[in-house]
């Protein structure tokens, strides 16, 4: 035991300096000076009325959803085809289509926002929330195309030839037996490019014109030292409200695994 | 045995995969009810060959038919074939009535004789009462009962078995060859077993077409494949077989006379005489079961000869012996049923065996 003691300092500051700016956050929402600094003087609620009255908070807020949501809906959409394709077809040039289709998973997000900006402009296409949605669905993409191709690898492909062997055509095999098999992937690769797209900044800030999002908004904030109680105040339900969609995105993780009756290997999440 | 109308017809097939040649001209015929076995090792084109007829791989050339019909255009929705896939492609996510029922979603038939048909189907397999179960929650027996019943309960003409019964443990395998036989004789369809295991197709098979490198060697039923396999390679592959190198000395009126290396002369019918000529010297060919051990005080009703045991193999209800006949140099592997009251022979053992020049087959 006395060996691991230098390891296990080391382990549990690594746990510390992770989760102990999320712990501050609800600290201060619910502390009564205006001023994020310790001592904390008292407890309050009134951050949160204050945050609740913010009239532009909501719009960005409903701004976000609308973004979130429709790149979750269409990233996970183009992940299925792709996915689809890389593992059950094979075409020429395929390596070099995947690759690319991959490659903004590392590529800088600050030259995806300036290249499409660019583009955007020269066009002439008005910046808004749409063109964030464009932004966000390129980047998510890859995270899409990465859970969903596990998702249909580990299908046998002898399901598929006994739904044609038992009758049904192409579509109905994709409707009946593929799709019910890969949707504990479908949904974990929802809620990664909702969760994504609702973190992003430098996309929703380039890109979003004069429609705030949420990310962009709650920047903006931070100028003014009095709005900054009710922003952490907003960060605390986003906490809660991500730690809500991670174990939704779990539990139909284990259930998609229990009801195909797989062995639970850990998984994305 | 009558002759049954045919069922399926490969005339001159081939398949290429790239330049893999996987089928190299398969012509066969495979009759109405019989249980067709396709043998061979691995890579040898017996499950290319059965998925052919499943419509799941196409050919590079030639024809195949299914009850007269060319299936050149026809995908494998519409053939009236079923399959019992390797893995048994279990949907995972239905139940097993699920499952069975599967294949009826387009029947026109009312919800009430549907469900009467599914619960027949799983009684006929021996799964009565299993309906409302899980796929996944399944044992490896009963997945595979679930595959045949869902398969057969669209009552195909053809019936195509992918090694249904590898997954299975010994004795479940032993099982379910005797449940497979008593159903194919009862709902009477054609089954197509693809097996590597030489037993299996023996025990199951009415006929059975053993396979290598993509061509058929040897199309016949299991008694003529073990008493007279083609060629040395099909000997081989089917049970154990003994070669000793033999001289033709001539050949007339329906009769060989070989000198054979431990037998001595023999003269041998023709049908005996087996296997284009290879080149390479002719050999006589024979099962472990031809040479009998001869105890103090009995007499050989054929022929006898002086051989050294070298090796003894202890199994129970049988003992195998290698045994050195007089004049050759390499052991040959013979069998013996254990009957009380007889010793089982120690090595180095000189002893007398028996053997019949009619149960010899010479390669050419």
């Amino acid at each position: 035991m006395k060996q691991g003691a230098g390891l296990r300092i080391y382990a549990i500051a690594y746990l510390v300096f992770l989760y102990a700016p999320i712990i501050l956050l609800p600290m201060f929402a619910f502390n009564e000076s205006k001023v994020i600094a310790f001592p904390l003087t008292g407890f309050t609620t009134s951050w949160f009325g204050v945050m609740w009255e913010d009239a532009q908070l909501f719009k960005s807020l409903q701004n976000s959803m609308i973004v979130s949501g429709s790149t979750a809906i269409l990233a996970t959409t183009f992940g299925i085809f792709a996915a689809r394709a890389s593992t059950r077809y094979r075409f020429p040039g395929k390596g070099s289509i995947i690759g690319l289709i991959m490659l903004p998973l590392v590529l800088p997000e600050m030259i995806v926002a300036m290249s499409l900006l660019v583009v955007l402009l020269t066009v002439g296409i008005p910046l808004s929330i749409f063109t964030v949605i464009l932004g966000h669905v390129l980047i998510c993409t890859p995270f899409a195309v990465a859970i969903l191709s596990s998702a249909f690898q580990s299908l046998d492909k002898s399901l598929e030839e006994a739904a044609y062997d038992l009758g049904e055509g192409p579509v109905s095999t994709f409707r009946l037996i593929i799709l019910p098999l890969v949707m504990p992937g479908v949904m974990s690769s929802f809620l990664i490019c909702f969760t994504i797209s609702l973190d992003e900044f430098i996309i929703a800030y380039f890109l979003g014109g004069t429609d705030t999002l949420l990310s962009a908004y709650i920047y903006g904030q931070f100028r003014f030292p009095a709005r900054v109680p009710a922003m952490l105040a907003l960060g605390s339900i986003l906490v809660l409200l991500s730690i809500t969609l991670l174990a939704i995105a779990e539990y139909f993780r284990r259930r998609g695994v229990a009801k195909t009756g797989g062995k639970n290997t850990g998984g994305f999440l | 045995m009558t002759t049954k109308p045919t069922m399926i017809e490969f005339r001159d097939v081939h398949k290429y995969y790239g330049d893999y040649h996987a089928l190299r001209g398969i012509t066969a015929t495979i009759r109405a009810g019989e249980f067709f076995s396709l043998l061979g090792p691995s890579g040898c084109g017996k499950t290319t060959l059965l998925r052919t007829i499943a419509g799941f791989e196409g050919i590079s050339s030639g024809v195949v038919l299914i009850d007269g019909k060319d299936m050149a255009n026809v995908p494998a929705n519409v053939r009236p074939t079923n399959m019992v896939f390797q893995s048994y492609a279990i949907f995972p996510h239905l139940t097993v009535e699920q499952n069975v029922g599967f294949g009826l979603r387009k029947d026109p038939r009312s919800t009430a004789e549907k469900s009467q048909a599914v619960t027949e189907s799983l009684e006929m397999v021996g799964l009565k009462g299993f309906g409302a179960r899980a796929a996944h929650a399944l044992s490896g027996g009963q997945r595979q009962r679930v595959a045949l019943a869902r398969a057969l309960i669209l009552k195909p003409k053809v019936l195509l078995l992918d090694e249904p019964l590898s997954a299975l443990d010994k004795k479940m395998r032993e099982q379910m060859q005797v449940e497979l036989i008593r159903l194919q004789r009862q709902v009477g369809i054609t089954f197509i077993l693809v097996t590597h295991d030489q037993e299996e197709a023996l025990v199951m098979s009415d006929r059975i077409a053993v396979m290598f490198e993509g061509e058929i060697a040897q199309l016949a039923d299991p008694e003529t494949l073990y008493r007279r396999p083609a060629s040395r390679k099909v000997a081989d592959f089917i049970g154990t077989m003994n070669f000793l190198p033999a001289q033709i000395l001539s050949e007339a009126a329906g009769k060989v006379e070989v000198d054979a290396k431990g037998f001595g002369r023999v003269t041998l019918d023709a049908d005996q005489a087996l296997g284009a000529p290879t080149g390479s010297g002719a050999s006589i060919g024979f099962r472990p079961e031809t040479l009998t051990l001869l105890f103090e005080g009995q007499t050989a009703t054929d022929r006898e000869t002086m051989a050294t045991v070298e090796e003894v193999v202890y199994y129970g209800d049988m003992t195998y012996y290698d045994v050195k006949l007089d004049g050759t140099e390499t052991p040959m592997r013979m069998s013996m049923r254990n009957v009380f009251g007889r010793p089982v022979l120690d090595i180095k053992t000189r002893t007398r065996v028996a053997w019949s020049p009619g149960a010899l087959v010479l390669f050419r």
